[in-house]
């Protein structure tokens, strides 16, 4: 952290310059849009239709298909999915006052999975004008319902006279992930062979199944709760101090804690039923952030949510290529490029890393 | 447009960790609070800063603090925890920041190195809070609250600066840096509540004195009417014997220089 500020200099303004970096990121941003655009099973560039648009010739239907019907709503499903996991992450780590925490802490995910596995494996037993309700979209409709009632579960648990113990949330957060873990465990011992297929791979996480109806659905949901979590910056930075402290300058500590676990609810519920389980970008990314410039809530949070959706969009990009034409699942592509890194990290600054 | 507490209880379960305390402090001077350990000093505290639930009623400036928002009280008074840890790897002037963006000081960018350099520790504005020791982890936090009400009155209203145990970890010279600034804050129309163990530096710097003793307030009063051998004796549970020098000019001798 030192050679970000010199010590005997004036004194230093580590919030301009986490600021700075909204303007790299959100270039990064661009350029990995350009790339998930560009790249695919389908042999068809964004740069040869480009070149085709500007010298006025028409685009091909299949170039067409291409573009805008999958490339470009998994684009858009990416950049929801990866700001809503970062930027969950690190509204966590602000209201846990603890960099370990993700929002899984919140039984999101526990909540989510069980959701998922339900319809999987009992979906087929449902009357069809339930499924049909659905919009044949049954899992992730269930995974979103499984995650966001977990959270309202737990939030009532740890709430006592109209406050709520962010202590008790953790714990009961735990046991609330066994008792779903042993739900999903009978479910999974019931299930049929490509039953089980389908539930590794959704809790593998994935954005294969992008379709605009995918992204317009989730999406607005989205973006109102990554916005929410947005505005915390200035009562996260004052819980970073204690909620005693954070309340005698003036934060109404209660009020910022609900909005921040129904925001994380919304914005990881959504997002996990879209594209099931992703791992490691709500740690790895507001970490790397903090490191490079600062735990400033006020940047950080907005950083995260550009850093996070570069990094999904990358890994999406990297999951469709290597085994083209098949797909790797893109929670394997986080985990194998995340967890390197991450250690690296810890082990370079080792010493540092203050929890 | 005073800090009144009327008739104070709060109780941890079925434990009354206090039972009725009344404590008046008045702008422009600085209260002391004292009294043995778990005797409900930061409790009252607590209760005066509204952050533990009490009976009884607290009054700042007139109003109800019952009915005043945090953010409205976060500019009217600012508070110094007994013991703090920071969450993240902050620098010392974010930490110091903090003050400001809930004070009224908020467009003066100059406010924080000012009270930095107050609590003489100016050059450390770019360390990292978590690096450093207790002593100069406090006085930062003392900069912080310094900057949430860094003038002492404002539109005609006093605010208050509310300590618990300000000098608690600091060598001798910044003890007496760190009193002055409370009196100076004092003098200047500001009101100082602070919870105190050092008996000295309370006769030294404080115009009023609280003594608390399992939960109620014992004695109040000036110095000289309050520290007295018969008080400071029942509150502490131990022979406390009370001397003040002789006079100008005439010599005595302190038998602790004495060798055998
Ligand atoms: N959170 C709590 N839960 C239960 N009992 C508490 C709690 N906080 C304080 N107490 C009890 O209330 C009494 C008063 O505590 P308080 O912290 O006010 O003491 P104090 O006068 O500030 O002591 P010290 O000089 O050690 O700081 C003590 O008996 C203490 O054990
Ligand atoms: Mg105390």
């Amino acid at each position: 952290m030192s050679a970000l500020c010199d010590v005997e200099a004036p004194p230093c303004d580590p919030l301009a310059r986490a600021r700075a970096l909204h303007w790299l990121l959100a270039g990064g941003l661009a350029l990995a849009a350009m790339a998930s655009l560009q790249v695919g099973a389908v042999d068809v560039s964004l740069s040869a239709m480009l070149a085709k648009l500007v010298q006025g010739e028409a685009l091909s239907q299949m170039e067409r298909v291409v573009l805008l019907d999958i490339r470009l709503p998994r684009l858009a499903m990416g950049v929801l999915v990866g700001a809503a996991l970062a930027v969950s992450g690190a509204a966590m780590q602000g209201l846990f006052r603890n960099p370990l925490a993700d929002p899984g802490i919140v039984g999101v995910g526990a909540g989510a999975g069980l959701g998922a596995i339900l319809a999987i494996v009992l979906g087929a037993f449902l009357p069809v004008w339930v499924i049909d309700l659905t919009g044949n979209q049954l899992t992730p409709f269930a995974a979103f319902l499984g995650g966001w009632g977990s959270t309202i579960l737990l939030y009532r648990v740890s709430t006592r006279h109209g406050r709520t113990s962010v202590a008790t949330m953790l714990l009961a957060g735990i046991a609330l992930g066994a008792l779903a873990g042993a739900l999903s465990g009978i479910l999974v011992y019931i299930a049929d062979d490509q039953q089980l297929r389908d539930l590794t791979f959704w809790g593998l996480g994935s954005l294969a199944g992008a379709s605009w109806a995918k992204v317009l659905s989730a999406g607005p949901l989205i973006v109102l709760s990554v916005g929410a979590a947005l505005m915390l910056g200035r009562g996260l930075n004052g819980l970073a101090l204690g909620e005693a402290t954070a309340a005698h300058i003036g934060i109404d500590v209660q009020r910022m804690k609900s909005i921040a676990i129904l925001a994380v609810a919304g914005a990881t519920g959504a997002a996990v039923a879209v594209s099931g389980g992703i791992g490691f970008i709500g740690i790895v990314v507001p970490h790397l952030l903090r490191l490079a410039s600062g735990p400033d809530h006020r940047a950080l949070l907005l950083n995260s949510a550009l850093l996070g959706a570069t990094l999904l969009i990358l890994a999406d990009v990297i999951a469709r290529v290597v085994i083209a034409p098949a797909e790797l699942p893109i929670g394997i592509v986080t985990a194998v490029l995340g967890a390197p890194v991450f250690l690296w990290i810890l082990l370079k600054r080792r010493g540092l890393v203050e929890l | 447009m005073s800090l009144i507490a009327e008739n104070i209880r709060v109780s941890y379960g079925p434990r009354e960790a206090l039972r009725g305390v009344d404590l008046t402090a008045a702008p422009g001077e600085v209260t002391a609070i004292v009294g043995p350990n778990g005797s409900g000093k930061s409790t009252l505290l607590g209760a005066i800063t509204a952050s533990l639930p009490f009976r009884g009623r607290v009054r700042l400036n007139g109003r109800d603090i019952a009915a005043m928002k945090p953010w409205d009280l976060a500019a009217k008074r600012a508070v110094l925890p007994q013991a703090s840890r920071l969450a993240f790897p902050f620098k010392v002037i974010e930490v110091v920041r903090l003050g400001l963006q809930s004070g009224t000081a908020g467009d003066r960018p100059e406010v924080p190195m000012q009270a930095l350099a107050r609590v003489g520790l100016a050059h450390y504005a770019n360390r990292t809070f978590q690096e450093l020791s207790g002593g100069e982890a406090q006085r930062v936090m003392l900069a912080r609250v310094l900057c949430q009400v860094w003038a002492p009155v404002e539109d005609g209203q006093p605010r208050w600066l509310l300590l618990d145990e300000p000098v608690s970890s600091l060598d001798i010279a910044h003890q007496l840096q760190v009193m002055a600034i409370a009196r100076d804050f004092a003098r200047a129309g500001g009101g100082v509540i602070a919870v105190m163990h050092d008996l000295n530096l309370t006769a030294l710097f404080s115009d009023r004195v609280a003594v608390l003793a399992e939960g109620q307030c014992l004695a109040f009063g000036t110095p000289p009417e309050v520290l007295t051998d018969e008080t400071l004796s029942r509150a502490y549970g131990c022979a406390l014997r009370v001397s003040a020098p002789p006079p100008a000019g005439v010599p005595y001798i302190l038998p602790h220089a004495a060798t055998a």
